[in-house]
């Protein structure tokens, strides 16, 4: 257990410097940046003190290792736009892109892992086969086409939810939908496989052969043991869920870390995007961290060996 | 005449295929008394398990189970529904299958699926369950039961999650129990001790058994009757000591071939081995079942014989006794 921490965190730390070195280079030599900021009217001198002012004069060696010395004391450096620290335009963003993807990862179970457990069940039948097609359009919807509906039906036709902001709790609800609905047919199928497997196998008939009653034998004896693979897909699922936000968020006006990525984008604020970016492949790193602990809890056989 | 405690009539198990209607069980009859322990020997493949799921209606999903008559105690179990079923089962009648390695749920500790045959059936204390599973456990031979409580199926061994098998199909004292070739995916030497203790419970605690066995000597020493399964028919049936003693069917004959009578049974004996192959139980069979490798097979054997009764505990299903066969062909030796 021990070794296999070591191991995680080691492969972090990798996975930390290589992306921080390919997002620096490309975000750097994609033109240049002071006259960027310094906007079409900006003179040459004006660029040329915004350069200085920047530390982008520097080699772009000595730009990057400065850059390191200080994400090692997790100073991130000031926005290029806002004048204010990376860190806290992050940390004030953030909390409102987990709670979105919380809320679209836990729609996406809700709606799934049951539509799962029915279709399989129901092998065959016109369920099992409509709960596919649902699985199926799903998969093929571009997430913002959803979206445009979803806002078209519940926000400007039935106007039961807003358009978009991200003020209250309703905020949250059509974004959430529309990024869960993306994650949902994966689960189901997952579900649906796992618990037709399941099904068959000889530790259900033991169960049914005890008398335990029917209901208890699938979300019990059967459900415990799909879902486990489940889990695993699920907590990767939420790592797409993140970065699907930026799409969604844009679309919604939702202040959370996918729109802050998307206009810093435009405003060429690097410093963000740089921070940005390292973010979710850390979070990437600590979910996959988190679905193997997760799969441990769940699978006795893994646990104890 | 007291009531049997089973009663089983024209058993029918169809198997709907993309190649036909496969016939798996083809209308066996057999009856099994309080304390009994009946012996259902015969070929792999001949409908063994299927006869004994369709006892407990746990089919595989596709089949489809008939019968003239299925009565467990005076209850007609053809007319229970799924719910009334789950009543019976591990209550009055528990099971033991073939395969311990995946009969045990591998998310659950043993404690909590062998508490749970009890507390399925009597809920109440957690504690007296427990405390029955302890001594169930230690009944059936396995040591340091407590400790077991808390372990996962898959720290166990096969012959031990076998005994934990046990303990679970003891656990609300049922009238019958099932045991479905208990020991075949064991070692030959964990083998004889499981049909032994299984033979010795059985007697202890006065409950009627249906082993399903590949193991003549076995059956010999603890069967009180015997049925002989084949092609989905029972082709025998008496008590042990007749049908040991004077084999009537032929192919009953050529199962006994092999193994010496009872008294003087090699442990671990086999069923003999007939040159042949079985039929193919898709669509109907003409004739009688074993006449494509009997060697005392006469033209009026492509009519089915029924099974007939020799005496009041004695049916064979042959159009012959006995003293009236002679050899038309030479047994061809097997490979
Ligand atoms: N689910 C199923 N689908 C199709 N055919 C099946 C199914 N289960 C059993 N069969 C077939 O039915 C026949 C009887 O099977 P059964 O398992 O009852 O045999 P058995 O006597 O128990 O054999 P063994 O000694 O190998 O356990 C076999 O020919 C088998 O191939
Ligand atoms: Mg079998």
């Amino acid at each position: 257990m021990l070794l296999y921490t070591l191991r995680r965190l080691l492969l972090a730390v990798l996975v930390a410097f290589t992306v921080s070195i390919i997002s620096f280079g490309l975000l750097r030599l994609s033109g240049d940046l002071a006259a960027a900021i310094a906007g079409p009217e900006a003179t040459e001198a004006q660029i040329e003190a915004i350069r200085v002012d920047f530390g982008l004069d520097q080699p772009l060696v000595m730009q990057y290792v400065d850059w390191l010395l200080g994400a090692l004391r997790f100073d991130f450096g000031n926005s290029f736009y806002f004048r204010d620290s990376v860190v806290s335009l992050v940390a004030d963003r953030l909390p409102v892109t987990l709670t979105l993807g919380a809320l679209a990862i836990m729609f996406a179970l809700i709606v799934s892992i049951p539509l799962g457990v029915l279709a399989a069940v129901k092998q065959n039948t016109w369920i099992d086969r409509s709960a596919l097609t649902i699985a199926v359009s799903g998969q093929a919807m571009p997430s913002f086409w959803f979206a445009l509906i979803l806002i078209l039906v519940f926000a400007v036709n039935l106007r039961w939810l807003p358009v978009s902001g991200s003020g209250t709790w309703a905020h949250f609800i059509l974004p959430a939908v529309a990024l869960g609905y993306y994650a949902t047919p994966a689960i189901m199928r997952l579900t649906r496989t796992g618990m037709l497997d399941v099904l068959a196998s000889d530790y259900i008939r033991t169960a049914r052969a005890k008398g335990v009653r029917p209901g208890k034998v699938l979300f019990k004896h059967a459900l415990r043991n799909a879902v486990i693979p489940v889990v695993a897909l699920a907590v990767v699922q939420f790592g797409f869920i993140l970065s699907g936000s930026i799409v969604i968020e844009t679309i919604f006006s939702l202040q959370g870390l996918g729109l802050l990525m998307w206009e810093s984008i435009g405003r060429r604020d690097f410093p963000v995007v740089q921070a940005v970016l390292l973010l979710i492949a850390m979070m990437y790193v600590a979910l996959a961290f988190i679905a193997d602990l997760l799969n441990a809890w769940l699978d006795p056989r893994i646990r104890v060996a | 005449m007291a009531e049997s405690l089973l009663d089983v009539q024209g058993l029918k198990v169809d198997i709907p295929l993309a190649t036909g209607t496969l016939h798996a069980v083809r209308g066996i009859d057999f009856a099994v008394d309080k304390g009994e322990t009946l012996c259902i020997v015969g070929e792999s493949g001949c409908g063994k398990s299927l006869t004994s799921l369709a006892l407990m209606n746990l089919l595989p999903r596709t089949a489809k189970r008939s019968a003239d008559r299925l009565q467990f105690d005076g209850i007609d179990l053809l007319t229970y529904s799924e719910h009334g079923y789950s009543r019976l089962r591990g209550s009055r009648m528990a099971m033991i299958f073939q395969e311990p390695m995946t009969s045990l749920n591998p998310a659950y500790t043993i404690g909590d699926q062998l508490t749970e045959a009890l507390l399925t059936h009597q809920p109440g204390s957690r504690r007296k369950a427990r405390d029955r599973a302890i001594y169930l456990l230690e009944r059936v031979g396995i040591t340091g039961a407590a400790n077991r409580l808390s372990q996962y199926p898959h720290q166990l061994s096969g012959g031990l999650r076998q005994r934990v098998m046990i303990a679970m199909s003891l656990m609300c004292g049922p009238d019958l129990i099932i045991a479905d070739e208990p020991t075949t995916a064991l070692d030959v030497t964990i083998q004889a001790q499981i049909l032994h203790l299984l033979a010795e419970l059985q007697r202890e605690l006065g409950m009627a058994l249906i082993l399903i066995t590949h193991d003549l000597g076995i059956v010999a020493r603890i069967a009180h009757r015997v049925a002989v399964m084949y092609a989905g028919q029972v082709v025998e049936t008496g008590t042990t000591e007749e049908v040991f003693n004077a084999p009537q069917h032929p192919y009953t004959l050529g199962l006994m071939d092999c193994i010496p009578v009872p008294g003087k049974t090699e442990r671990g004996a086999r069923l003999g081995s007939i040159p042949g192959v079985v039929p193919s139980l898709i669509g109907d069979l003409s004739g009688c079942a074993f006449r494509g490798r009997c060697p005392f097979a006469t033209s009026q054997c492509d009519d089915a014989p029924r099974l007939r009764d020799i005496s009041r505990d004695r049916a064979c299903r042959c159009h012959f006794r006995p003293e009236e066969r002679r050899v038309t062909a030479e047994l061809v030796p097997g490979p």
